[in-house]
């Protein structure tokens, strides 16, 4: 580094091309990105031809990937994978705005709402997963025992153990984890909106409502539909809440495609196979992601937005 | 400014009412875990798991508190690792973005559009996928069981949005001044040490900060796939000793993890003003 400070202005003046210049300065970001992302992706592209396993590897063409789409419960998962990630996403969109409205809104205390949003955000992800586990336990956990003393169940309930509260029970906790960070993008994009046009909306006469779908939410448009992006591919890769929740049970009915390559390639040790569940993922996710940016720019020309 | 300001934001009482109630239902949402963290870790381990659900008890002692250190001995260690894990995340990420940002903001060279959306596309990836070849290079690189099989994966998937983020601070400072050095006979890194990064600095918090909650978020999967060394291991993963083969020890767990976390909060409380200030000025705004 230092070698590199003493020698560049010699090299700058004596004619460093602009282009060598500036791969010169990502070159490191690229060396991170070849040795720990580029090249395991062709490892695991190569392995899923393989049937690798801690014993050794062999090729053997493309069966992982034909065992792959003959299984029903393949689809099963990839379906509930697809379903996780609308449902979350959704429901993290829609918390989001309805926070950054509160937050928005000119009342006293706002700053110090500002400040109790954010714990989910900064804390590992995996402790305050720790903290629904155990709210949900059918024992002694908060919830159970609120609808026990509000009277809406009889008996315990064990929100983890039967498949439908548990799937749903694991969506409440993404929604907690991804909704902090929602909101406060949300709202400092409300932040950068124009006053101007609030106020020439309200010397129109137009009301808060109006206001609201009319000039805030076209404002924050291009916010929210990246946010829905980056969410999207975060929450379809989402691997320790539900593995610290339930490791994809009961019976299948949280797991992800995330989780079941997690379990086949490394709790289950058969590389191969595991990796064509992560190809798929790759596959799926580059797919969603170009359907989407495809889509977006339609809508963006239709409406003839920059 | 002015009259209209206030008229504007003017509320009815009932829709002062209605915010407050809102905005308490919604933070109640975020807080709960937090409070039943706390409530669990306030009752002796006997009374939590035979007695009905109570809001408040007499029992509330901060004896889990103490016992914690005496149940899981690395305790501390594991607090430390955490923080050191995703301060040096953080250091290391930041000396490959700045640069990086710097040539995709400033300079043209070809397939710059091409290798921008390379670095996007890694967004795709999150380690969980690309895990077993991970651990090989890991393995081969002699990185297993040490910090490094902790930091560098994690500086990996952490760079691309940090680039992506600080591009368009560097984007939004005037090129006149970077001339000006330059006509005057400063070399392209002395311009881009003492003249963008010093004007640049708001945005290195806000992308220095984003990267640490990055890292220190996602410690979990990287540290019990890629280390078994206890003296190593981060917080999230150092709780699960709180679980034992006959029982868990809820309580000391939750104030272990509620102790653990406190530096960090209080460092981002004092923060947030800035934190939502740069980001309205910054990234998304693009």
């Amino acid at each position: 580094m230092q070698k590199t400070a003493h020698t560049a202005p010699i090299m700058a003046r004596s004619g460093l091309s602009e282009a060598a210049f500036a791969w010169l300065l990502i070159s490191p970001a690229l060396l991170f990105i070849g040795v720990i992302v580029a090249w395991p992706l062709a490892e695991t592209i190569r392995l899923s031809f393989t049937n690798a396993t801690l014993g050794g590897e062999d090729y053997i063409g493309l069966a992982n990937y034909a065992d792959l789409l003959s299984s029903p419960k393949f689809y099963d998962t990839v379906a509930r994978t697809f379903y996780w990630m609308f449902l979350s996403v959704s429901l993290k969109l829609v918390m989001g705005l309805i926070g950054a409205t509160l937050l928005n809104a000119a009342i006293p205390g706002k700053a110090l709402f500002r400040i109790l949003v954010m714990p989910p955000w900064v804390i590992p992800v995996a402790i305050g997963v720790i903290g629904w586990k155990w709210m949900y336990n059918g024992y002694f956990g908060l919830i159970s025992g609120l609808l026990q003393e509000f009277g809406l169940v009889q008996d315990r309930v064990a929100l983890l153990a039967s498949k439908t509260s548990a799937f749903y029970s694991a969506v409440v906790t993404d929604v907690w984890v991804g909704t902090p960070m929602v909101t406060l993008f949300l709202l400092a994009a409300m932040q950068g909106v124009s006053r101007d046009l609030y106020e020439a909306a309200w010397v129109d006469g137009a009301g808060r409502w109006y206001r609201f779908r009319r000039i805030t939410i076209p404002q924050i448009m291009p916010v929210i539909v990246s946010m829905a992006l980056l969410s999207a591919i975060w929450t379809f890769n989402s691997f320790e809440i539900i593995w610290i929740l339930t490791e994809g049970g009961p019976r299948g009915a949280t797991t992800t495609l995330i989780i079941d390559t997690y379990k086949v390639a490394i709790s289950s040790q058969r590389f191969g196979e595991g990796a064509a569940r992560a190809v798929v993922i790759v596959a799926l996710l580059a797919l969603f992601s170009l359907a989407y940016l495809y889509f977006l720019n339609r809508v963006n020309r239709h409406y003839g937005a920059k | 400014m002015g009259p209209n300001e206030m008229l504007i934001d003017r509320l009815t009482i009932w829709q002062k009412i209605g915010l407050y109630i809102a905005t308490f239902l919604f933070l109640l949402f975020i807080l709960m875990p937090f409070i039943e963290m706390l409530r669990v870790s306030l009752r002796p381990m006997s009374h939590l798991m035979t007695a009905e659900f109570s809001w408040w008890s007499k029992d509330f002692s901060l004896q889990a508190y103490r016992d914690m250190w005496v149940t899981v001995p690395l305790l501390g260690r594991y607090i430390f690792n955490s923080v050191f894990i995703a301060l040096a995340v953080t250091v290391v990420t930041m000396i490959v973005v700045v640069p990086g940002a710097y040539a995709y903001a400033r300079l043209e060279f070809p397939f710059k559009a091409l290798s921008l959306g390379g670095f996007l596309a890694v967004n795709m990836f999150t380690g969980a996928v690309l895990l077993i070849p991970l651990y090989r290079v890991l393995r081969t690189l002699g990185l297993l069981n040490t910090y490094w099989a902790m930091i560098i994966p994690g500086v990996a998937f952490l760079i691309p949005t940090g680039i992506w983020l600080l591009r368009s601070y560097l984007e939004k400072i005037p090129r006149e001044l970077e001339e000006a050095a330059y006509v005057d006979g400063a070399s392209r890194l002395y311009t881009l040490r003492r003249v963008v990064l010093p004007l640049a600095t708001p945005g290195l918090i806000v992308v220095a900060t984003s990267v640490f909650i990055g890292a220190y978020a996602q410690q979990f999967l990287f540290a019990i796939t890629f280390n078994n060394k206890r003296e190593y291991q981060p917080l999230p993963a150092g709780l699960f000793e709180f679980v034992g083969y006959q029982d868990t020890t809820w309580n000391e767990m939750m104030a272990a993890a509620l102790t653990g976390v406190l530096p960090v909060l209080l460092f981002f409380l004092f923060l947030q003003k800035y934190l939502v200030a740069g980001l309205t000025a910054g990234a998304v705004k693009e």
